[in-house]
């Protein structure tokens, strides 16, 4: 079975979900329903993560669904650390979405920052899942200091612009150990699916989904849109192992010597 | 000998000054602005909306985009959507004091007028974020006009940690303070400030500001550096809209604001739109007003210029154009204001600075949203964030 594993847990959908920008926790809740997500990301400063009653924490049946809070809004390192504790200590919950953008405007990643956060939270016990520019050297930096994934973005957060960033998302791929999701800026199910085509292991949708006419049926065109690029990459590795293995019709002769 | 202009050098003040934005080029602005044509308001429609050039920004306050506010309305639309998603977020403002030393012409709280004035002790103050709270809000705004002697910057620190377990943001709407001051409000947990330049122009500033410490215009102008060298998250500004020519103001407004998004990149700023309002014994005969009209043209142009600043419409203005501005751009809105001391508990009966008009209570202002396929966000910030004081820290000492 072709499943994704983070840090030991498997899931068998590669779609992550983002729940910023949706018109209602209803809305949201049936839109992440439709992507048959198992990981929904949420932002803790849009939360009151200690009530139980919250209005978005009550929408996500956490029996169903990995609750992957995200440090959104955080500036530095310090803040990004600060806010994964106390989300922990609030919920128990030792999984955290590094954020760390100190550019209130296009939301990108602070590389710097985001390292030394990661590594602190690492020895402190998190399954750091941390999203960052795609830079193959820094995603390397982070595999060494213990995180569970790497999430380069594809382009700005809620540009819809698709995968401006693929050749260092494909170094990234090639060199990975851990699970790559692409996130942030895929705005159209084909860009879902070409990022998945390339290899990647999953990839994280918001804005593309929260900000359509019908949030729940844009859910679900990701939906196939990622199985489609799975399988064609699945596909399209079979064939190369295929190539990988053949006999060499060129050199074939030299066999019988 | 010749010296070296560097970087460093050029200040707001000089920037205004160059570009003949502070009222020293207002002929030539005004001779610009009225020379526009179709083709040319044409041709910044056709462009990448969401990004700020000067000559663009011109174009879509000009009088001849009065005849494609419906083009630009569709774009910001979108472009709001895209970069806010189906949100909008609310606050409620908690008025201290309306003791002022200030004699601002348009203020209700001018302190020439005599009326009973009000100071909520600390005490008070919570009792009123109390009921604010209670209403649902968590993004709490404290207003208070020039009173230091009471309204004290440890005044503020120390209501702010009476207020930050129950609201994830505090803000302050306050009398102009130095970078000090406002790194200490930000270390005791308020992370933004919102501080209008009134007006660019500086004939018309001093007609409007005779006396008090809000008379020096260039002090004034230099407020919301202090506030991002401090450390402040959140950069309130605006123009007082009717004080002067509002399409010359807008072109000043947007210059301040991208000169702060490019030097302190780490504080988002934020636009306000303040139209005079009737206030008590204040004469409306006197001030440009400006119609609806003309503030959606201004909503509209600046959100095409800045993709991402959000845009806050206060309850001064009608329940029926707040309705609609919430599909053209506006991204954070007031509800159930009260702008008098003590309003909310309805203990001391004082004066409004101004009217409000949009009376609904925070849950019809839900309702509203919620019936135009938006969803109200009352937190949208954690205390959590507000930990430390940045001071010194490497991101502030750029500047």
């Amino acid at each position: 079975m072709d499943e994704l594993i983070i840090a030991n847990r498997r899931f068998t959908s590669r779609l992550l979900i983002g729940t910023g920008k949706f018109s209602s926790s209803k809305v949201m809740a049936e839109a992440v329903e439709a992507a048959g997500a198992q990981i929904v990301t949420v932002a803790l400063r849009r939360i009151d993560i200690t009530n139980q009653n919250d209005d978005m924490l009550a929408a996500i049946d956490r029996s169903k669904y990995l609750l992957l809070p995200n440090t959104s809004g955080a500036r530095t390192a310090d803040e990004a650390v600060r806010l994964s504790r106390l989300a922990r200590a609030a919920t128990g919950i030792n999984w955290v979405k590094l954020e760390v953008t100190p550019d209130p405007y296009y939301l990108l990643p602070d590389p710097v920052e985001t390292l030394k956060a990661a590594e602190i939270l690492v020895k402190e016990g998190f399954v750091v899942l941390p999203y960052i520019n795609a830079d193959p050297i820094l995603s390397k930096k982070l595999q060494d200091v213990g995180t569970a994934t790497v999430m380069p973005l594809a382009s700005p957060i809620g540009s819809n612009q698709g995968l401006k960033t693929r050749a260092a998302i494909e170094i990234i791929i090639e060199q990975a150990n851990v699970p790559v999701v692409v996130d942030a800026g895929l705005g159209l199910p084909s860009h879902a699916a070409e990022a998945m085509e390339m290899g990647a292991d999953a990839v994280l949708v918001n804005t593309a989904i929260a900000t359509a006419a019908e949030p729940a049926k844009m859910a679900h065109a990701f939906k196939l849109a990622v199985e489609a690029g799975r399988t064609a990459f699945l596909s399209g590795a079979a064939a190369e192992s295929k190539k990988a293995n053949a006999s060499s019709p060129l050199t074939g002769f030299l066999r019988n010597e | 000998m010749t010296m070296t202009i560097t970087a460093q050098h050029i200040d707001i003040k000089k920037i205004l000054a160059d570009r003949g934005l502070d009222g020293c080029g207002r002929d030539i602005w005004t001779k610009r602005l009225g020379d526009i044509t179709p083709a040319e308001v044409e041709w910044a429609l056709s462009r990448q909306p969401g990004y700020y050039v000067l000559d663009r920004l011109l174009i879509l306050v000009s009088p001849a985009a009065e005849n494609y506010l419906e083009q630009m309305a569709q774009l910001s639309h979108q472009l709001t959507l895209q970069r806010f998603g189906k949100t909008v977020r609310l606050y409620a403002p908690l008025y201290l004091s309306n003791f002022c030393v200030n004699d601002c012409v348009y203020c209700g709280f001018n302190k020439s007028h005599d009326f009973p004035r009000i100071r909520l002790t600390i005490e008070q103050a919570v009792a009123e974020a109390d009921v604010i709270a209670k209403e649902g809000f968590k993004d709490l705004l404290l207003v208070s006009s020039e009173d230091r002697s009471f309204i004290s910057v440890d005044y503020l620190c120390e209501l702010a940690g009476k207020l930050r377990p129950k609201f994830s943001s505090l803000s302050v709407e306050i009398y102009q303070m130095n970078t000090e001051e406002y790194a200490k409000l930000f270390a005791s947990g308020i992370e933004g400030v919102t501080l209008y330049q009134e007006t660019y122009d500086r004939d018309t500033y001093s007609k409007y500001h005779p006396a008090g410490p809000k008379a020096d215009y260039d002090y004034r102008l230099s407020a919301p550096e202090s506030m991002a060298q401090a450390g402040m998250r959140e950069i309130g500004i605006g123009a007082l809209l009717g004080l002067d020519n509002w399409r010359l103001e807008t072109l000043a407004l947007a210059e301040h604001a991208h000169y702060l998004m490019k030097r302190y990149w780490q504080s988002r700023v934020s636009f306000s739109f303040p139209r005079l309002r009737p206030a008590k014994d204040v004469d409306r005969s006197q001030f440009n007003l400006l119609s609806d009209k003309n503030l959606v043209q201004m909503i509209l142009a600046l959100r095409l210029c800045f993709a991402d600043a959000g845009l806050t419409i206060s309850t001064r203005e009608p329940a029926h154009l707040r309705d609609h501005l919430v599909k053209l751009g506006i991204t954070r809105m007031s509800a159930g204001s009260k702008t008098n001391p003590g309003g909310y508990s309805g203990s001391t009966g004082s004066v409004e600075q101004f009217e409000i008009d949009d009376k609904r209570t925070p849950a019809q202002i839900a309702a509203m949203l919620k019936s135009q396929g938006l969803e109200p966000v009352w937190k949208d910030w954690d205390s959590a964030f507000s930990e430390t004081s940045p001071i010194g820290g490497p991101a502030f000492t750029r500047a």
